[in-house]
């Protein structure tokens, strides 16, 4: 009998072996992105074009993203989190410096995306290649609202009870009461979160239901008057139903970036590197940006977009709109705390 | 029992430990250990009296106890017909109860959602019955998904044990005067109490525990103790608060397990 485990416990660990030989061996990236957040074509034609199998899984908040490369950063190679999310993983050492240099099609980028990266969450650009931007506002159906959408307020009017959808990310859902109290998007004071935090219990009750993805499908169905929603979404929407409106309120908003990182532990660097050049090239930014919505900031694919859509406040909103933006920052582990500790309270 | 044959225990014996026992141990270091000094202490656990987390799990409890109240109810009578039916019918049915449980339980919740949400075909149709406002995000949109999940569960036990009552017993009572209330009150159900036990018990702890059913069909609205378990480990990641009270859940879920044991002699629990 203990002979029999012997062999078995042999073949397994000879199995073993092999199977890790084997992964070594093959050309394998491994991207861990946002859910339907990149034309699937591409991913392909990347593997046609480089030989390299991509792994490709898929995440749906930054939040859920977090704690799986924290358990491993060499689970994934490439990521794409959120701005401040960048930065808290930066910050703890998740991450490996990307040479720009390396990346030919780099100057596809517009270079004020750089500059407002730089300053808000990755000095000197060394860690995040962006990927796309935009805003966060508000959706609603014109056929159910008839009042003029031009504050956050309206979020909190009793006619829409039931109508109304939040974003279930804490952030995002304390941006919409931060910036009606008049607070930074990156307060980290108790008494303004908590301020915060009571405002959203009240309108609790009048909230339809706490939402991620479904948003968009909720809203095309056209039961729903009004959403918070990121800029993104609203073209593949409007496209579904006509009667959608955008919206960024005159109180402000969050303008956000998103982007490619690489981690600490990535076992496949150059391709690594081949990936983020493949998507920063101009002519693949722009069937990325038809297919996903989100506004790109590769200014060199705007020659293959539609004038009709960059000519579009809502996706691509003027200086003055951006001006009431504020990039979030990350906030450290003691305000993230504090943050949760208070939207817990709001459910 | 042979030398041998204990070797046969032995991939039971690896499962158990690697997947159970250990993991078991890593939830109680973790809940009673401080996040980052890692020091002993009891305030992840005793953070089931904050207001937010206390309310989930009342909530759970409630809505648990009413689940496993109604999956009684509907199931009973269901077991009882099925014990009187032939036995090639019961069979049947017994099949069209199971066949659910084939296809997978977030698929069935999946589609649910789909049913109740804007646009699906029971909200649909109950709009233009002139009903007015949602039913996802409600609680008994919480409670229906339970109900229906679960009812197996509760089914399957009480035919067991219904089924194992003789016939003869039925016909001693009726013989010794009892009229058909009495044969059922007195007779039937004692003797289908232990079912009844180990269906409450598997009926009750899945849905005390769940945090689908509620993210689904609660359009995220309604919180259960499940979900501020999940949303410490994902959001937070603060795996020593959703680790000590995962331990406050346990604790409930063993006073179940007791009482099922106290009551199901034969091991009827076992049986499924």
């Amino acid at each position: 009998m203990k002979k029999t485990i012997a062999v078995l416990l042999a073949s397994v660990m000879a199995l073993m072996i092999f199977a890790g030989c084997g992964k070594q061996k093959e050309n394998v990236l491994r991207v861990y992105n946002w859910g339907e957040y990149i034309d699937e074509g591409l991913v392909e034609e990347f593997e046609e074009e480089t030989g390299i199998r991509v792994i490709y899984d898929e995440f749906t908040t930054n939040e859920e993203m977090y704690p799986r490369i924290e358990a491993d950063p060499s689970l994934y190679d490439v990521v794409c989190p959120s701005d401040y999310m960048v930065e808290k993983m930066m910050k703890n050492g998740l991450l490996q410096k990307v040479d720009l240099s390396k990346l030919k099609n780099k100057d596809n980028i517009g270079a004020q995306y750089y500059a407002a990266l730089s300053d808000f969450v990755d000095p000197g650009n060394q860690y995040m290649v962006p990927y796309t931007w935009g805003t966060v506002g508000i959706l609603y159906n014109t056929t159910l609202v008839d009042d003029p959408v031009n504050s956050w307020s309206i979020l909190w009017d009793e006619k829409y009870a039931g109508s109304i959808l939040m974003q279930d990310s804490v952030r995002d859902a304390f941006l919409v009461a931060e910036k009606l109290l008049g607070y930074s998007a990156n307060t980290t004071d108790p008494s303004e979160l908590a301020a915060c935090s009571e405002l959203l219990h009240k309108q609790y009750p009048l909230v339809k239901g706490y939402v991620i993805d479904e948003v968009r499908d909720k809203m095309i169905a056209g039961d729903t008057a009004l959403a918070v929603i990121y800029s993104g979404e609203y073209m593949y929407c409007k496209e579904e139903n006509p009667d959608l409106a955008y919206v960024i309120p005159d109180e402000g908003s969050n303008m956000w970036y998103d982007g490619w990182v690489i981690t600490k532990g990535a076992r496949n660097v150059d391709a690594a590197y081949q990936w983020l050049d493949f998507l920063l090239r101009a002519d693949i930014a722009a069937r990325n940006f038809e297919y996903i919505t989100y506004p790109t900031p590769n200014l060199a694919s705007y020659e293959y977009i539609d004038e009709e859509l960059l000519n579009d406040p809502a996706i691509f909103p003027g200086e003055d709109v951006l001006k009431r933006c504020e990039v979030f920052k990350y906030l450290g582990e003691e305000a993230e705390d504090l943050y949760y500790e208070q939207w817990k309270k709001v459910k | 029992m042979t030398n041998k044959k204990k070797w046969l225990a032995l991939p039971y014996f690896v499962w158990m430990v690697g997947f159970t026992l250990i993991p078991l141990v890593l939830i109680a270091v973790y809940g009673l250990t401080e996040r980052g000094s890692g020091a002993f202490t009891f305030s992840n656990v005793l953070s089931i009296f904050q207001e937010e987390h206390l309310r989930a799990l009342i909530l759970s409890l409630v809505l648990s106890v009413i689940c496993t109240l109604v999956c009684l109810l509907i199931a009973y009578p269901v077991a009882l017909i099925l014990r009187r039916a032939k036995v090639k019918k019961s069979g049947f049915v017994i099949f069209i109860f199971i066949l659910p449980m084939w296809m997978n339980f977030l698929l069935r919740t999946y589609a649910w959602l789909n049913l109740l949400d804007d646009g699906g075909l029971i909200f649909t149709a109950l709009k233009a019955l002139g009903f007015q406002g949602n039913i996802i995000g409600t609680n008994g949109a919480v409670l229906l998904g339970m109900v229906y999940n679960y009812l197996p569960f509760m089914i399957l036990p009480l035919y067991n044990s219904l089924t194992a009552i003789d016939d003869q017993v039925l016909n001693a009572a009726r013989d010794l005067g009892a009229n058909e209330r009495k044969v059922l009150t007195r007779v039937i159900f004692p003797l289908s109490f232990p079912g009844v036990v180990s269906g409450i018990t598997m009926v009750f702890v899945p849905s005390l525990t769940t945090f689908v059913v509620s993210d689904l069909l609660g359009g995220r609205k309604i919180l259960l103790i499940g979900n501020i378990i999940e949303s410490e480990f994902s959001i937070a990641s603060n795996r020593h608060v959703g680790a000590g009270l995962s331990l406050v859940l346990m604790i409930f879920i063993l006073i179940s397990m007791a009482i099922l044991n106290h009551y199901d002699k034969t091991g009827e629990a076992n049986a499924i």
